[in-house]
């Protein structure tokens, strides 16, 4: 009667720990299920919301979107002042007559002296506004009627939340998972120490002798006791010693992953990989000269004048909008420029950007010849820039790794007349068709160290 | 029980040893002063300089080497005045086409457009809108007023004088010039001979010396960074 009893209850607690599996990763699906669940609404929300917005003109705002986007934008927006002013409510503002007139020849009406255009004109710094004489009254109607749509803001605010929720409920579910995981083999390690338990019972209660192991010698003597092995251990210990300090101090003054929080968090990774402005864009002086130049902020203002926040799509997990757009905003206060009035102040506050890259003083390195001359890609040596959200040092920057370098790399010498006679020299002592950077001289010490 | 207590304090020492590594912070340096160098270093931060700042413009009344006055004003007047009577006084010839290409593709193309249609990659994904094509009849731009814009900026566009020098807009020049004839469907423009470019540069009269051949690049560059209307400092660590 005992025997079976005891079965019994193994089985008994080994179903009890599948229920509980099962009940936990039930839990931990479900999760996943509700956090979808959040997400769908919210998506029809914003498609409601983009919906409403109807014509209130008669114009058709699809039509005028692309007509306003080709035409006005350079200098209008729709809901806030650029060259031009917002042109969001211009209806209300203006008669309708007035503005068929206004846009198809502004110039025109400030001549003849009207009094609402030379207003404008003058408010606006004396900037001219280009005739569009293309434009039809209907067309004119469809841009009006995209303007004076509202300001869609309970999207973005929509989507935003869709997408933390999204976020949240995956990283739960992982750590709901592991969680089960864990409780799993504490519930077996739980009844192995009972099995056993059970077991040396049972054969007590048998009269079977349970095997007790003798005591042997502890290892740890064992081991002192045999000189060899000491031997051979104590070489090697000294060998791998030997190798860890010397990779300690090799490491010494080498900057490799040094990715320092910078005073405007710029993401090389949305201008360069997302937007895929050209490196050379900001960094000018790569072209022409030693250094590769921290762009000026007025190069920042070339395209920011416009851009004053991100799109909705830009924000990622990590980084959210509300960050990004406060970002721009410190671009705007070191400038001194005032996107209300769209003017600088004249008050400008220095970035202080921390350097990244540094040669010690006694190595020579000029990126004009490496850019210009050499036509490396910015990425062999500076690493995929336009995937790092912030930017860090990708080499070493050490001797040997420039070595390797001009020892691997050929000289482009086609279309260079400057090197037309070395190279036929030098393949002629060399009995080569190419030649490397290292067959040229580079490196010779005085290249580089003088 | 020792001998956990002896693994417990290895792995303790090495956790310390491997959590030394900052990535915000630099490396330990063998001899710091070779890195910290005691002359000045290009953007350093130094007290001897106005605001602590290496990079400066160009003091007051005074005209960087390799950088000519540009004569037209910042204003309606200027830009119709350019428009009018501005020409281009690079030769048109092949090499300086190409470099105006290469020059284009980096500066211009990411808002107008390899073809010079307003297209670009940021008018694609609506981030920067409505670049007008260069074939626009209400603009007619001509060489004079691309230059202009170049160097001023115009509405939204900004100046790109401290990214190019004077002999590289006008590389650029030609080559919008000939992205203006293609979207208009005109014929390509010959280019000049060596020769000919030659006699070019002898007949015109060009005030403009275009000083950059003669001016080491180092030199240029300097002076276009001094020129930039706001410039960064860098914080030496």
């Amino acid at each position: 009667m005992k025997k079976v009893n005891i079965r019994h209850s193994i089985s008994r607690t080994l179903l009890l720990s599948l229920v509980v599996l099962f009940s936990f990763s039930q839990t931990s699906f479900s999760q996943e299920d509700s956090g979808a669940a959040t997400d769908a609404p919210s998506v029809e929300e914003s498609a409601s919301a983009e919906a409403i917005p109807s014509s209130s003109q008669g114009g058709d705002p699809a039509a005028g979107k692309d007509l306003f986007n080709s035409l006005c934008a350079a200098c209008h927006k729709p809901y806030k002042r650029a060259t031009g002013p917002a042109l969001h409510g211009v209806t209300e503002r203006h008669e309708i007559d007035w503005l068929y007139r206004w846009i198809k020849n502004s110039a025109a009406m400030i001549d003849a002296g009207d009094p609402a255009a030379v207003a404008i004109y003058e408010e606006y710094n004396e900037t001219p506004m280009n005739a569009f004489p293309q434009l039809s009254n209907s067309d004119i109607d469809n841009i009006l009627a995209y303007v004076e749509q509202p300001k869609p803001e309970p999207k973005a605010a929509a989507t935003g939340e869709g997408q933390a929720s999204a976020g949240s409920g995956s990283g739960v579910s992982t750590n709901i998972v592991l969680g089960v995981l864990a409780f799993v083999l504490l519930l077996l390690v739980a009844v192995l120490v009972l099995v056993n338990k059970t077991l040396n019972r049972f054969a007590e209660a048998n009269g079977v002798p349970v095997v007790v192991s003798e005591k042997r010698k502890p290892i740890w003597k064992a081991f002192v006791e045999n000189q060899f092995l000491v031997l051979v251990t104590s070489v090697f210990l000294l060998l791998a010693g030997g190798y860890f300090v010397y990779g300690y101090l090799m490491q010494v003054g080498v900057d490799q992953g040094y990715q320092p929080v910078q005073p405007i968090h710029y993401s090389h990774k949305i201008h360069a990989g997302d937007n895929q402005i050209e490196c050379k864009y900001c960094h000018s002086s790569a072209r022409v000269s030693k250094t590769s130049g921290i762009p000026s902020l007025n190069v920042c203002m070339n395209c920011h004048k416009s851009i004053s926040e991100v799109a909705p799509e830009t924000a990622t997990e990590d980084y959210s909008k509300e960050f990004y757009d406060g970002e721009i905003a410190k671009l705007y206060e070191a400038t001194g420029w005032d996107p209300a009035t769209q003017s600088y102040s004249g008050e400008q506050k220095p970035v202080k950007w921390v350097r990244i890259h540094n040669l010690p003083d006694f190595a020579y390195f000029n990126h004009s010849q490496h850019v210009s001359v050499a036509g490396i890609t910015c990425q062999e040596c500076h690493g995929p820039v336009e995937e790092m959200e912030i930017m860090r040092q990708h080499s070493p920057l050490t001797m040997g790794w420039c070595i390797n370098c001009h020892r691997e790399t050929n000289v482009k010498v086609e279309g260079n007349k400057y090197y037309e006679k070395i190279h036929e020299e030098l393949s002629k002592k060399y009995g080569v068709e190419t030649l490397t950077a290292a067959q040229m001289g580079a490196l010779e010490c005085g290249k580089c160290h003088y | 029980m020792k001998s956990l207590f002896k693994i417990a304090g290895v792995t303790l020492m090495s956790l310390l040893a491997v959590s030394c590594f900052n990535e915000k912070d630099r490396n330990y340096q063998y001899f710091p002063n070779m890195y910290k160098s005691v002359g000045y270093e290009t953007y350093g931060e130094y007290e001897v300089f106005e605001g602590s700042q290496e990079a400066k413009l160009p003091v007051e009344g005074t005209i960087p080497r390799g950088w000519m006055p540009y004569e037209y004003d910042n204003s309606t007047e200027g830009y119709d005045l350019a428009k009018a009577e501005l020409k281009n006084p690079l030769p048109y010839t092949e090499d300086n086409v190409n470099e105006g290409k290469a020059l284009y593709t980096i500066y211009c193309a990411i808002c107008h457009g390899d073809k010079g249609d307003g297209k670009g990659t940021l008018a694609q994904r609506e981030k920067i809108l409505g670049i007008p094509a260069y074939d626009d009849a209400g603009r007619a731009i001509t060489e004079g007023s691309v230059y202009q814009v170049m160097y001023y900026g115009i509405n939204t566009m900004g100046s790109y004088a401290a990214q190019t020098n004077e002999k590289e807009r006008w590389q650029i020049d030609h080559y919008v010039m000939d992205l203006k004839a293609q979207l208009e469907g005109k014929p390509k423009r010959e280019p000049l001979t060596e020769d000919e470019a030659k006699q070019f540069d002898s007949s015109s009269e060009n005030q403009m010396a275009i000083a950059d051949e003669e001016m080491t690049n180092d030199a240029a560059s300097s002076h276009e960074n001094a020129n930039t209307e706001e410039s960064s400092s860098l914080n030496e660590e």
